[in-house]
């Protein structure tokens, strides 16, 4: 395909742009300084037949209609929030994504935040890293043992906000799909009972169903957002949700940070009035609430979900096989329009 | 009719522990030495005499000159599972009935392994350094982890803990192999009859036995050499379980791939070289503690002490004593 010109929006994983380099015509977006950007797709838009794109940055309308040549935008993510699908179809160029290849890996982080966030492993590690733990940790008793000298320490008080059990708790997941399910399959094996919030309920997967989310929200402790983010579900987890959670449950995000109203989740947390959040996704990334910070019932990682050596060279095939299918006139891998 | 206060039995704690004081004051006498300025072996000479029940914990040990300081003893409930400080071979001759938290800490053990295990793969508590000390929108996108399922995970000891942790990882697609002091049939993973072998074959080993003195530095620099640089250690065991100088040197040198660390050798210390490490994760000994199992622990306490009290059998005696 070396006539293909692709435009990558963001350098997101070095494979895949060397193979782009090495096998097509590679324009890389962000060489230009963001005033410059429009100049540059304008000036060598004649060229530019695909676009690679990922959640940070995709093919929004304005960009589309600066490329007349554009065929096909094969998304470096399974999110396609960042990508116009209504132009696309009207325009007729294709769009692909990479589903599956990174479930399992999304589904590994929501539970492994919900036991960290609930079991208080960052903040432990913190605290060890500190140097605290040997300095300060809880020394109550020194005494002498028939003439030996013996240091007992006991952490009776936790001091973490109180570490609290993930085993039988009960998981609430917004959007039952492929990353709904995987997640699901894992919380199972801790005894968790599982229920869901979705569009529609989903025949025979044994998991309570709620057609209102203020209903799964009071009746879960763990709360996990795994939807697409559309018009619909823009801030899906808004004030009510957090306070039907209340000060008892928790939050995982890791779906896209707009699911989330973000001050009412600030101000839920610094009030109280939700007892912990851990995020992989923000409103906008990389800028991250700085109030949460402080916090020792949150946990925040940096979009990770996806992020294993892995799964990127993963996904990077499957954007290259698209776009070889697409060049060869073969069906696409993994198209959505 | 009310019981007479100084007629109730007597407990002696070896160190606070303040919800099990609270639960156990209305139905017992406790003594607590912590209260008094006289030295431990003077307390117990004074006040101890009739003694017959002790509440240890890991750090209060039980040893033979505990046990000769205290000439009425016929019980030790020990507030953990482990029991390596126990003198158990001197209270089997001394018939003194040794009962420890059995199994109702196992599952947030386990809960507490994959959590490590997760993060140490993924790096959520690296990463969560990094947004803390704001370097997101400074120095990039972190660098990516490595994926959890298809991974082969080596569990020594497929205990109670070891069996719940197996069954965890079956759920996120990774194989399972154990060692054990004895093969399990019932279980359909792949049994390896030496730790090295074991390691071998793994691309991660899970630590989930007790110490003893055939486990001591179970994990050897051997064994670390079998699991290769890649490898990852998760202990919720014991720290003497792994030759943790081996460790360090191994994790400095590159020559494995991570750890996840719920206990050490000399506790509360914990190498500093281990601190500026994004591919380890460090715990102060906490792989038990949560809200709800503390209030089990409690509830468990008080059935054990009730049953020695009433010559009932003890709910989880540990084997080897009375």
């Amino acid at each position: 395909m070396e006539s293909l010109g692709v435009l990558l929006t963001f350098p997101m994983n070095a494979y895949l742009e060397s193979e782009l380099a090495r096998r097509c015509k590679l324009f890389r977006l962000w060489e230009s300084p963001p005033e410059r950007r429009q100049e540059f797709i304008r000036s060598n838009a004649a060229a530019i037949r695909a676009i690679v794109g990922n959640s940070h940055a995709g093919a929004d309308a304005d960009t589309i209609d600066a490329l007349p040549k554009l065929e096909i935008v094969s998304s470096f993510s399974v999110g396609l929030d960042k990508v116009d699908l209504d132009k696309c179809r009207e325009r007729g160029i294709r769009v692909t994504n990479t589903p599956d290849v990174l479930t399992e890996d999304v589904a590994d982080l929501a539970i492994g935040l919900t036991i960290a966030l609930l079991r208080r492993i960052c903040v432990t590690d913190r605290f060890v890293r500190s140097g605290a733990w040997a300095t300060q940790g809880d020394y109550r008793l020194t005494t002498r043992v028939l003439g030996c000298q013996k240091k007992l320490c006991y952490l009776e008080n936790l001091g973490f906000g109180n570490p609290i059990k993930f085993n039988g708790k009960t998981i609430g997941i917004i959007g039952l799909g492929r990353i709904g399910m995987s997640v699901a399959k894992r919380a199972e094996a801790f005894g968790c009972p599982i229920s869901y919030y979705s569009r529609s309920e989903k025949p025979n997967t044994g998991y309570k169903y709620y057609s209102n989310l203020l209903d799964l929200a009071s009746n879960c402790h763990v709360l996990i957002v795994a939807c697409p983010l559309t018009d619909e579900t823009r801030h899906i987890v808004n004030r009510d949700v957090l306070d039907a959670l209340g000060p008892k449950g928790v939050l995982v995000n890791i779906g896209r940070g707009p699911h989330v109203d973000e001050p009412e989740l600030v101000a839920a947390l610094r009030e109280g009035r939700l007892g912990g959040a851990a995020l992989d996704v923000y409103e906008h990334e990389p800028h991250v609430p700085e109030e949460l910070f402080g916090m020792d019932n949150v946990v925040l990682v940096p979009h990770i979900g996806s992020a294993t050596n892995e799964t990127r060279d993963a996904m990077a095939d499957l954007v290259l096989q698209n776009l070889e299918a697409h060049v060869m006139n073969k069906p696409l891998l993994t198209p959505v329009v | 009719m009310a019981a007479d206060p100084e007629r109730l039995p007597q407990v002696l704690f070896l160190s606070p522990k303040q919800s099990l004081e609270r639960a156990l004051s209305a139905r017992f006498r406790l003594l607590k030495p912590w209260e008094s300025t006289m030295p431990l072996d003077r307390f117990l000479a004074a006040h101890a005499a009739a003694v017959r029940a002790v509440i240890s914990n890991p750090l209060a040990s039980v040893d033979a000159p505990l046990i000769h300081a205290l000439p009425s003893l016929g019980f030790v409930f020990t507030t953990s599972v482990g029991v390596d400080h126990i003198d158990l071979a001197e209270c089997a001759r001394r018939g003194i009935a040794v009962a420890n938290a059995g199994t109702i800490f196992s599952r947030d053990v386990a809960d507490y392994a994959l959590g490590l295990l997760v993060d140490v793969l993924l790096r959520v508590s690296a990463s969560d350094r990094y947004i803390r000390r704001g370097l997101w929108p400074v120095a990039g996108d972190f660098p990516p982890g490595r994926k959890l399922g298809g991974k082969r995970v080596g569990i020594v000891g497929l205990g109670s803990i070891g069996s719940e942790i197996a069954k965890r990882l079956e759920a996120f697609g990774c194989s399972i192999s154990y060692f054990s002091r004895n093969k399990k049939p019932l279980f359909p993973y792949t049994y390896f009859p030496t730790v090295c072998d074991l390691a071998a074959e793994s691309d991660v080993l899970v630590i989930a036995c007790a110490l003893t003195e055939e486990t001591h530095h179970i994990i050897d620099k051997d064994v670390m050499l079998a699991l290769g640089k890649d490898g990852i250690i998760i202990n919720v065991g014991r720290g003497p379980l792994v030759d943790e100088a081996e460790l360090v040197k191994h994790l400095i040198q590159g020559k494995i791939g991570g750890a996840g660390l719920d206990v050490f050798e000399h506790e509360p210390a914990v190498p500093e070289e281990l601190f500026r490490m994004d591919n380890v994760v460090l715990s102060s000994h906490q792989a038990v503690l949560t809200i709800e199992s503390s209030n089990d622990l409690v509830e468990l306490a008080m059935e054990n002490l009730e049953a020695f009290f009433s010559y009932r059998p003890l709910l989880t005696p540990v084997h080897g004593t009375t």
